[in-house]
């Protein structure tokens, strides 16, 4: 092809979106919020032509001083769920698991859950107060916690909720929606420990309160063993400094439990000899079972594990023959020291395998890859902790617990592969 | 110097920092002050501590909870649209559609106080004042029949006094409730006969799409 045959710059094929939307309507595929079928290739860009990309300059540095995902990755994004709740500012939205690997999240795609909207606290005027039982009452600048010894930690953050549609039955279509109320990130900041031991704890010390500075004034009661422990005042995400809803510039980090109690904008902790039973311990997150009695302070997120591909959002679109399954997998007590998928809904299993670190309270990412011969597969997977726990299915919980719990629900999820390739959120008997 | 000197030396040097940090008393942060603290403690406890001088009577609370609540919980605290309803669900906990109202379900009076004055009104929280927060207290207690004098006052002296209906409602967290891996040997082929799908999410069809709004049931 000679250079005149080219054609000119700019006759493209047509947008991504469209051919996604005529994709869609022609296809059997479910129709789902961050479904994406690859486009058609330009054969201008594919051998033995030589691509733009490959003769002209591309930008140069400075283009972009804070990079940015590119432009073919736009539908990579956090999505909500409008339904769910009454108001833009006290909501939820959620990763797009299906479209991220490893055990890492990106900054920019950890779901956001807010009670009273993202507060914007500049650094200069942030302040973090210790008070109660402590020997002297403290109040910190950022550039105080600083001072203190860093240590930097990988930590999922799961909200109780996550799961909470799916307690009655299969109802949305996609692991995002799902499972999505979950993120993994390494956190660099100071441990809880070493704040209060500034204060100095009084022997009648057995709770601690900590506050958001935000218009939710977020307020839970953490037993001071957890404090003391594994607990951490967290100012940096993946290295960089919290984003705004991640409760910049400095938020709580409670490895294993409940997101809701990882306060973000962190104003105060209070030590007291008895917990407070705030709002979000008492009339939320708490877990009401059938018989009308509901427990509370279920902290602990139990072991849980979800394939993400293939996926409602993430079909089969290559046909049969090799195919790679992969998923998530974590445990609030722990390490996850195996995954177990079936491809038949139980009738065999087979032990996936863990690629990447293996960190107590952290996402473990399993993978599993065979032929696929076309035909219907029943999708799931099991995890096990460290402490012998085993992933329950969503009957067993539904057995001892009722349907009414919304939170903590982390039974085994089902996927329908279809013969053409496309996925939808079932269970099965 | 041989490396073994060298190695104590480092391990030395190592266990000085950790030292340090664990004695606490880095001498970081300055001391709040009392005025400091009063301005953000802000927290009230079942037993009463936090609890700020002041009261308010029902009929008080009926007049703030119309100007200040009412547009989203409704004029007697039933919920308005999609916001929540704060009075009545009697004997729904064990039903398919519990309503967890301040009455129904919450353990605590001191939670309904603690609430309101820290987060409530939504979008301008902690505007209100004790007396304005102990009226509106005062008129959900009345709201949901915990109350049923319409001239009560409710007041930091008598507060704790009141017990809510649902306080023994609560129990400790039960787990582990499933069968640990020591009890059940997880079975890993032939484990069943027969696998039928019993549910699908596209029966019930509350996906959210790109390009559209799906209405769908709110499961809280």
């Amino acid at each position: 092809m000679s250079k005149s045959d080219r054609p000119e710059k700019g006759i493209a094929s047509p947008s991504r979106r469209n051919l996604l939307k005529a994709g869609l309507a022609a296809g059997g595929l479910a129709a789902t919020a961050g479904f994406a079928r690859a486009a058609e290739p330009d054969p201008y860009n594919l051998p033995p032509n030589v691509a733009d990309w490959s003769r002209y300059l591309g930008v140069g540095v400075d283009n972009a001083p804070y990079g940015m995902p590119s432009e073919h990755e736009s539908e990579v994004v956090r999505r909500s769920v409008e339904w769910l709740t009454a108001s833009r500012e006290s909501s939820i939205n959620f990763t797009p698991l299906h479209d991220l690997d490893g055990i890492i999240t990106p900054n920019g795609l950890c779901f956001e859950r807010h009670h009273g909207g993202v507060a914007e606290m500049n650094p200069t005027d942030y302040r973090l107060m210790i008070n109660g039982l402590v020997d002297k009452p403290l109040i910190f600048t950022l550039e105080d916690l600083k001072r203190f010894p860093r240590e930097n930690r990988i930590y999922f953050l799961e909200c109780a909720a996550n799961s909470g549609m799916e307690w009655r039955g299969a109802q949305l279509n996609g692991c995002q929606f799902t499972h999505g109320m979950v993120h993994c990130v390494m956190y660099t900041g100071v441990p809880l420990k070493y704040i209060l031991e500034e204060a100095g704890l009084k022997t009648n010390a057995k709770w601690i309160m900590p506050e958001g500075g935000d218009a939710a004034g977020m307020n839970r009661s953490v037993p001071i063993e957890k404090a003391l422990d594994d607990c951490m005042v967290a100012f940096k995400m993946n290295g960089e400094a919290l984003r705004p809803e991640q409760g910049y510039p400095a938020r709580l980090v409670v490895p294993g439990w409940e997101g809701n109690m990882w306060v973000k904008w962190l104003r105060r902790i209070e030590v007291g000899d008895q917990p407070w039973h705030a709002r979000e311990e008492t009339s939320k997150y708490t877990d009401l079972l059938a018989n009308g009695k509901a427990r509370r302070f279920t902290w602990v997120m139990d072991t849980k594990s979800v394939i993400t591909n293939p996926s409602p959002q993430a079909p089969i679109t290559h046909g049969k023959g090799q195919t790679v399954l992969t998923g998530l997998a974590w445990s609030g007590n722990g390490r996850i020291t195996r995954v177990d998928v079936t491809l038949d809904g139980g009738k065999n299993w087979h032990q996936a395998r863990i690629d990447g670190p293996s960190l107590p309270k952290a996402l473990h990412r399993f993978y599993f890859e065979f032929d696929w011969d076309g035909s219907d597969l029943l999708l799931q997977s099991r995890a096990y902790d460290e402490t012998g726990y085993v992933q329950p299915t969503k009957d067993e919980l539904r057995a001892v617990r009722g349907e009414n719990s919304i939170y903590h629900n982390n039974g085994i999820q089902t996927w329908h592969v279809m013969a053409d390739g496309g996925v939808e959120n079932v269970e099965i008997s | 110097m041989s490396k073994f000197l060298k190695v104590l030396t480092v391990a030395a040097g190592v266990s000085l920092v950790a030292g340090a940090a664990g004695a606490g008393k880095l001498g970081l942060g300055t001391e709040a002050t009392p005025e400091q603290i009063a301005g953000w403690d802000i927290d009230v406890r079942p037993d009463g501590q936090g609890l700020p001088e002041g009261r308010g009577t029902v009929a008080e609370g009926e007049v703030v909870f119309a100007e200040q609540c009412a547009i989203c919980h409704g004029d007697f605290a039933e919920g308005a649209g999609r916001w929540p309803v704060l009075a009545g669900g009697w004997d729904t906990l064990k039903s398919q559609n519990p309503v967890k109202t301040i009455g129904s379900y919450w353990p605590y009076l001191s939670t309904v106080y603690d609430y309101i004055y820290r987060a409530m009104p939504f979008g301008n929280a902690q505007s209100l004042t004790p007396d304005q927060t102990y009226a509106i207290v005062a008129y959900l207690l009345y709201m949901n029949d915990v109350v049923t004098d319409d001239e009560f006052e409710l007041s930091k002296e008598n507060f704790t006094s009141i017990r809510m209906p649902n306080e023994d409602g609560f129990i400790d967290d039960g787990r582990p409730d499933t069968p640990l891996v020591s009890e059940v040997q997880p079975c890993m082929t032939d484990c069943k006969e027969e696998v039928k799908i019993t549910k699908r999410a596209r029966i019930i069809d509350v996906t959210p799409e790109d390009d559209g709004e799906t209405a769908g049931i709110n499961v809280d």
